[in-house]
């Protein structure tokens, strides 16, 4: 692999992460509990695609292929995607999409604030736009891990098994990959190995403020690193890119 | 009962152009209409945002799926300013979607049409939210403090949509032949449902006089519709659109176009519940709302349990 494949892996995988993450919860749109938390859950979404788009169209330019941010979220198959599996999983209940964010939102934190001194300038600009978001999106999922976790009993049970059906998705986000470990010496990457005990922190003292036990690590999923996926991904691009690919020759 | 006294000091603050206050004295119908009316404006943003929903998974590029989302998103901030300002009146969001899932109120009828295709994005944004600013406008001079106020806010974020959904319109025009008629299409389908959002004809609108009265209305729903169907078709043609009313004509006269009958059939059989669409988004709204009923109960108990201590 060389620098300039790492890059463009590296960033594709950032960037992927948030479209997918994006396309998620903008499947709440019209389905919230209340409407302000519709309006928080695709606000999230927004935040999430802008995001894909910085470093959708940063990876474009990298590949140097002529092709725009667009032709990398709708023309590429399965097989080429690297979001952890967590961000593809369906939405399910409120209480699995608030766990699921709070998960990934502790993550993207340490993540975006690391990245923000990345010497590369362009990730290191779009993750410091990506902090400010995500903190946002963190303490968003925190007061619901607390409302949920210490409202009803009904509410409690929810979000226990929604962090312990997660959690198995949980490891792969600190798998580090060839692209990794060559943008690291070049100090673009972050070694995800140390972000594990700020991440593992944060989510522990949030769930047991919440009154939710924290699971055991036991086996974990892993295989976006190489764009092995769940089954849901391809549901997703067949809904995703339906219009781009029954079309290929229009422009919107 | 109001007493003269008041009755009379309310008339005259109307008459002065002065808004009434959410505090102020003001006739028991006055009230219940402006409920009525607030609490149809609020549904019909929330139960708008299904049809464009519909079409966030597949929007055609990152932009135009951050646009929609961000166009929905302020849909569903106008019904918040909507509720707040019905509940000023002295009725609560809860009692709002009691009503709505009763079938006591309503929500405008447009949204009970589908969005088949992607052009109907563009339609929406171009005819409907079109249609709505020009109601909307004139509802900013509406005497009711909060609802005029809510108004101003609003009619800018619709002018910014209608720009979106004209601008998705005219970019599917420039497109390839299949764009081209997908956008016709939509323009065939949601040209006469976005007239009949300006309600009956002058003589059959059944809640207007007393609406002009209290200058909660101050245009009528047909001159309304003629300076929608005005600034519109100047706008279709420069794209390549086709109107498709072959009576369409210009009226040098009157200064305006003169247009076919609307179809006043269709239009009462969709607000008796008969249209495309009507079971499909009522289903939606009362599923999702019983579905988030055990994070409401969580998030007051959550709420009750901290104020305890």
């Amino acid at each position: 692999m060389t620098p300039q494949e790492a890059l463009f892996k590296y960033t594709l995988r950032l960037g992927d992460n948030a479209l997918i993450q994006g396309h998620r919860l903008s499947e709440w749109c019209s389905k919230g509990p209340i409407l302000e938390e519709d309006l928080a859950l695709t606000n999230i979404a927004l935040d999430n695609i802008g995001l894909a788009q910085a470093f959708l169209k940063y990876a474009a330019d990298i590949e140097g292929k002529g092709k725009t941010e667009d032709d990398l979220a709708y023309k590429r198959p399965e097989r080429q995607f690297y979001n952890h599996q967590i961000t593809e999983l369906p939405i399910g209940d409120f209480a699995v999409t608030i766990a699921k964010q709070l998960l990934i939102s502790a993550f993207e934190v340490p993540l975006f604030s690391a990245l923000s001194h990345s010497t590369d300038e362009t990730i290191a600009g779009i993750a410091a736009k990506g902090v400010k978001e995500s903190r946002y999106h963190f303490v968003h999922s925190r007061d619901w891990c607390y409302r949920l976790g210490e409202g009803t009993e009904l509410s409690h049970s929810k979000l226990q098994q929604a962090i312990h059906d997660l959690w198995a998705y949980t490891g792969e986000l600190f798998e580090m990959a060839e692209e990794d470990t060559i943008l690291l010496v070049a100090g673009i990457a972050v070694d995800l190995e140390e972000l594990r005990p700020l991440w593992k922190e944060t989510v522990a003292t949030v769930l047991t403020e919440a009154t939710i036990q924290i699971p055991e690590d036991g086996t974990m999923h892993t295989g976006s690193r190489n764009g092995v996926h769940t089954e849901h991904l391809g549901h997703i691009l067949a809904e995703m890119q339906y219009l781009q690919r029954a079309y290929p020759d229009a422009t919107w | 009962m109001d007493s003269l006294v008041q009755t009379t000091a309310f008339q005259q603050k109307i008459d002065q152009d002065l808004n009434i206050e959410p505090k102020d004295h003001m006739p028991d119908a006055y009230r219940s209409h402006l409920i009525r009316q607030i609490s149809q404006h609020a549904h019909s943003e929330v139960i708008g945002m299904q049809p464009e929903g519909n079409w966030i998974t597949r929007a055609p590029s990152l932009r135009a799926k951050q646009i929609l989302l961000a166009k929905i998103q302020d849909e569903g901030g106008h019904g918040l300013y909507l509720y707040s300002a019905a509940e000023t009146l002295g009725i609560s969001r809860e009692e709002m979607i009691e009503q709505l899932h009763s079938g006591k109120a309503k929500y405008s009828n447009i949204f009970n049409y589908p969005t088949l295709t992607w052009a109907d994005i563009g339609a929406i944004g171009w005819l409907v939210d079109g249609a709505a600013i020009v109601n909307q406008v004139s509802l900013q001079r509406t005497s009711f403090g909060p609802y005029a106020r809510a108004m101003v806010r609003i009619c800018k974020e619709e002018s910014f949509h209608q720009r979106q959904g004209y601008e998705i319109m005219a970019n599917m025009m420039k497109g390839t032949a299949e764009q081209r008629e997908m956008a016709q299409d939509a323009m065939n389908r949601f040209w006469w449902p976005a007239l009949m959002m300006f309600g009956p004809h002058d003589g059959d609108s059944p809640h207007s006089g007393d609406a002009f009265l209290w200058k909660i209305k101050r245009k009528s729903n047909d001159e309304l519709r003629q300076k929608f169907i005005d600034k519109t078709i100047d706008q279709a043609t420069l794209i390549g659109l086709t109107v498709p009313d072959p009576e369409l004509k210009w009226n040098a006269e009157k200064e305006g176009y003169d247009h076919g009958e609307i179809d006043w059939d269709e239009f009462h059989r969709v607000i008796r519940g008969n249209g495309p669409c009507n079971k499909q988004r009522m289903a939606h709204h009362v599923k999702y709302h019983e579905e988030g009923a055990w994070v409401r109960e969580a998030a007051a108990a959550y709420k009750q349990r901290k104020n305890e201590f």
